[in-house]
């Protein structure tokens, strides 16, 4: 059974179409990134995987639908959101009482372990720590709990990049052993392409792109283009060009690594190069025809 | 796999509940403590405070009813409770989607039903159990000192000082905390359901739409039901629950409770179907709402 499946999932606020039939598998084991530009329906598709909102369409998260049956589902999905979530009014001490008493699958020794070793004290109030120890609280939470699939959106958002590296390591090391699966949005796509098993490109409520990091790998190349060979590569239909010290950088999506080689340096792109050139291509040619 | 066999969502939120919001326990403490230290100078200077009396008024007939400073005192926790539930209750379902902290709280396993419950239970039994408690504790403190203050000062100590049948009142107080509970429930499930609602001045919302509709039938058909339901409510309480007015209009005699007659009133039993509906509204509401 995937961990997520959605079929034709649509969703709009009013004239707003934020989900315009989104069909989406996430096995179970994965790490995926969601990426796509502000108001592609990233948080949208999170909010109705987390049974937030209501939607049109289908869509099991474990096997369960997240609106009808949020409260069950919670046990074995935890959300991290950017840091503000977390009220600050509340003690680090009860916050753990809380969770305790609330979650079944809850194992407060590990949230003790994971919390002495940063330098958060139990009686702070939460309105007290930095934004940085917010974070490392709510991770702390959220790794005591036997969870199937995890959610971040924006969980680094304001973070310094201790922090975030911090953040990333604890989840890769600490949490992460395939059995779970973790779903991930963040604006900072180079810090976490690197832990992605996946990626969902995501644009006008629609996923432009769904692919797995080994075939990303396999099918786009970025090419430094020698002077002389521009005409040559345009002919092999460059998914985009930039311009980069005033030589052209094309990206080729083929599985013909070696015959772009004829043509410049060849290269792996980056996802953030990937990601323009997939949710940009009005400003991909317009490029194209200054170049 | 369960590391923990036994969670208690609705317990516990209930006890989250009383962390966020200590000025349910402060505020009617702070009260209490304000009565005691006025009792205490009272006592101090209870000769002359007797002299007044007697000065203005000629013989003991018109002496202040016994036990009027612990009326007083429990009259004025009780008020308090009362201010601090109905702010509560406009908080409860609205803050934490204006800091945003409700995607926390619908990130656990806890029902949109068992949170709306929680706070319910707020002013309809934790409320009146901390009033009970204080009232309580304030009230003993009082015979103390009076008790100490007659023990030096036999003779002198008046009635309306140191009379305070302390077990009879206790029991009627509870019975006031408890119908004023069942009678109050449509007013809290009204509040709870505009905050769940509200994106904005919950306490607005709560209060201009029920007076301009009164205002409206008023006006429109010279009819004044709606007016006439609303102020039931809010203070038709006491001619429910009770008998008689005694003289001073407190009552201290068991025979003064009519709780046969309380759970008789049509009036409270609609209300509490109705208290039903405003609560059903507010999780359906907190279950379509997001953080603002």
């Amino acid at each position: 059974m995937p961990c997520i499946e959605a079929r034709g999932l649509r969703k709009s606020f009013g004239a707003t179409v934020a989900l315009d039939g989104v069909d989406l598998t996430v096995e179970t084991g994965r790490i995926v990134g969601l990426i796509g530009p502000n108001g592609a329906g990233k948080s949208t598709a999170l909010q109705a995987i987390l049974g937030l909102i209501e939607y049109q369409g289908e869509l099991s998260v474990l096997g369960q639908d997240p609106w009808s049956s949020r409260e069950k589902l919670m046990r074995e999905v935890c959300f991290i959101a950017d840091v503000a979530v977390l009220p600050r009014w509340l003690r680090v001490s009860q916050a753990i009482d809380y969770v305790a008493g609330v979650h079944p699958g809850f194992d407060r020794a590990k949230a003790e372990a994971f919390l002495a070793r940063t330098t958060i004290k139990r009686s702070s109030k939460i309105g007290q720590l930095s934004k940085g120890m917010v974070t490392q609280l709510h991770l702390a939470l959220v790794m005591a709990i036997e969870a199937k699939l995890l959610v971040l959106d924006e969980p680094t958002l304001g973070l310094d990049i201790l922090y975030r590296k911090q953040f990333y390591d604890s989840l890769l090391n600490d949490y992460f052993d395939h059995t779970r699966t973790i779903v991930i949005t963040t604006h900072q796509v180079e810090e976490i392409q690197h832990i992605l098993t996946d990626v969902v490109l995501i644009n006008h409520g629609r996923i432009a792109l769904n692919l797995s990091m080994e075939d990303f790998e396999a099918r786009y190349f970025e090419v430094m283009v020698h002077p002389d060979r521009l005409d040559a590569a345009r002919s092999k239909n460059p998914i985009y060009e930039r311009r980069v010290f005033g030589r052209s950088v094309m990206l080729f999506d083929t599985l013909e690594r070696d015959a772009l080689a004829a043509l410049g340096e060849v290269r792996s792109p980056s996802l953030a190069d990937l990601f323009v050139a997939v949710v940009d291509p009005a400003g991909a040619q317009a490029q194209g025809v200054a170049a | 796999m369960s590391a923990n066999i036994h969670p208690r969502p609705y317990l516990q939120s209930v006890r989250r509940e009383l962390w966020e919001n200590r000025f349910l326990v402060i505020a009617p403490l702070a009260v209490a403590l304000l009565v005691l230290a006025a009792y205490l100078i009272g006592t101090l200077h209870l000769a002359q405070i007797m002299m007044m009396h007697t000065q203005n008024h000629d013989g003991s007939t018109a002496a202040p009813p016994a036990g009027l400073p612990y009326s007083i005192g429990e009259g004025s926790v009780l008020f308090t409770g009362i201010v601090s539930g109905i702010f509560y209750c406009l908080g409860a379902l609205y803050n934490d989607r204006r800091d945003r902290s409700i995607l926390f709280w619908k990130s656990l396993p806890v029902s949109d039903l068992t949170t709306v419950a929680s706070k319910a239970t707020i002013p309809l039994l934790i409320l009146p159990a901390i009033i009970f408690v204080i009232t309580l504790l304030m009230q003993l403190v009082m015979l103390g000192m009076s008790g100490v203050y007659a023990m030096t000062h036999a003779s002198l100590v008046p009635d309306f000082w140191v009379q305070w049948p302390f077990f009879r009142m206790s029991v009627i107080l509870m019975y006031c905390l408890a119908t004023l509970a069942l009678w109050h429930a449509p007013i809290y499930g009204w509040l709870l359901m505009v905050s769940a609602w509200a994106k904005r001045v919950p306490f607005l919302w709560a209060v201009l739409p029920p007076l301009a509709l009164c205002i409206f039938e008023k006006i429109a058909f010279d009819s004044s039901s709606l007016c006439g339901m609303v102020l039931n409510r809010l203070a038709g309480w006491y001619p429910a629950a009770f008998n008689s007015f005694s003289q001073n209009g407190i009552p201290d005699q068991f025979s003064d409770l009519a709780p046969k007659q309380f759970i008789e009133q049509p009036s409270l039993w609609t209300g509490l179907a109705v208290t039903l509906v405003f609560l059903a509204a507010a999780v359906r509401l907190r279950r379509l709402r997001g953080p603002l």
